[in-house]
């Protein structure tokens, strides 16, 4: 799928810019894309490596289990395949929790660190199991309480009230996270009976 | 065992999963940024334009629609261009902000988060992701009219 995907963006975009004259900016794009890639992961590497020195105290301290306790009976719910007290759920609640208030942040490095949890569990290493999948499309749906960066781009840009759609865009990312959860069901159980 | 050296260890991780990740977000970025770039989907959105007018959507949020679970950077240069033009307070300032709240860069998480760990088969993630976020997207609409009009 993705091999597709990257291959269709690839051969559509420069062909078009091959048929409209724009080769020149599609050279100058690709060596830019290397430094954006660069600077991207950059960017986010200190970040990782803090919160995953603090998380690492959380796990030790006993904090990261407490989390996960919290959200348990939710979390059993919607990742059946996930063992009790398995240390996926507690990276896996810490990054929702830091999804919900809008901590972008320090969900990536706990997602991460998720992630490589369920690896542990995953039996085929090269193919995403039924959890990652799940826990992938929660994070792609962005459920979230508010919207930080909406917010200080609608002051930046002098709204005179700037909150007025966080209760809506709340709805929205509830709507589209419940559906991707049915959906991602729905695909899970269509993918068994092939 | 001290909470120090506890950290230091945490931090360490860091390491090995930028290294993964980098690879990963060269490809994405590259792909995207080609196809952006060239201009294709505004090719694409003038023939939707007749459609449109009938469904009673902007033409302005088509862009950002189909942006957002492709780039994060560029559907928020998107987002703030339309508060520069419109007004954050507007109709489609408003439905703009709404959308670009409903769902995140799909594109990307699945990159991020797939390349840290060595998955090469996604399955059925991508179809999940893009189907929640067309829902996303619509009940964005939807929501924009019944606050706001």
């Amino acid at each position: 799928m993705v091999n597709k995907i990257w291959g269709f963006f690839i051969v559509v975009g420069v062909l078009f810019s091959f048929f409209t004259g724009k080769m020149d900016l599609i050279n100058k794009e690709i060596l830019d894309s290397c430094k954006t890639a660069f600077e991207l992961v950059i960017e986010i590497f200190p970040v990782i490596a803090l919160w995953l020195g603090i998380m690492k105290i959380a796990r030790v301290s006993g904090l990261l289990k407490k989390f996960s306790k919290i959200l348990e009976p939710l979390l059993h719910f919607i990742f059946p395949e996930i063992p009790k007290g398995h240390e996926s759920l507690g990276y896996i609640s810490s990054n929702m929790i830091a999804n919900l208030f809008g901590l972008g942040n320090a969900a990536t490095p706990f997602g991460l660190k998720a992630m490589n949890a369920l690896q542990e569990l995953n039996e085929k290493k090269e193919e995403a199991s039924r959890s990652m999948i799940t826990f992938l499309v929660l994070n792609t749906t962005g459920l979230t309480i508010v919207p930080t960066t909406i917010i200080s781009m609608r002051m930046l840009y002098g709204s005179s009230n700037p909150t007025a759609v966080i209760f809506p865009c709340f709805l929205a990312t509830l709507i589209s996270t419940l559906a991707g959860l049915i959906l991602d069901r729905i695909l899970y159980y269509r993918s068994l009976s092939h | 065992m001290s909470i120090y050296d506890v950290f230091l260890e945490g931090a360490k991780e860091s390491f090995d999963f930028v290294l993964r990740m980098f690879p990963c977000m060269l490809a994405m970025v590259l792909g995207v940024n080609i196809f952006l770039k060239s201009g294709f989907l505004n090719f694409v959105f003038e023939f939707m334009d007749p459609l449109l007018k009938i469904l009673q959507v902007p033409l302005e949020v088509l862009p950002l629609a189909f942006i957002r679970p492709i780039s994060g950077s560029s559907s928020l240069a998107i987002l703030s261009s339309i508060l520069k033009k419109y007004g954050p307070d507007s109709f489609v300032g408003r439905m703009a902000s709404i959308m670009q709240g409903s769902t995140d860069t799909t594109f990307y998480i699945l990159t991020l988060y797939y390349g840290s760990v060595g998955i090469k088969k996604i399955k059925y993630s991508l179809i999940a992701g893009l189907g929640a976020d067309l829902i996303g997207i619509i009940a964005s609409l939807l929501l924009t009219n019944f606050f706001f009009s």
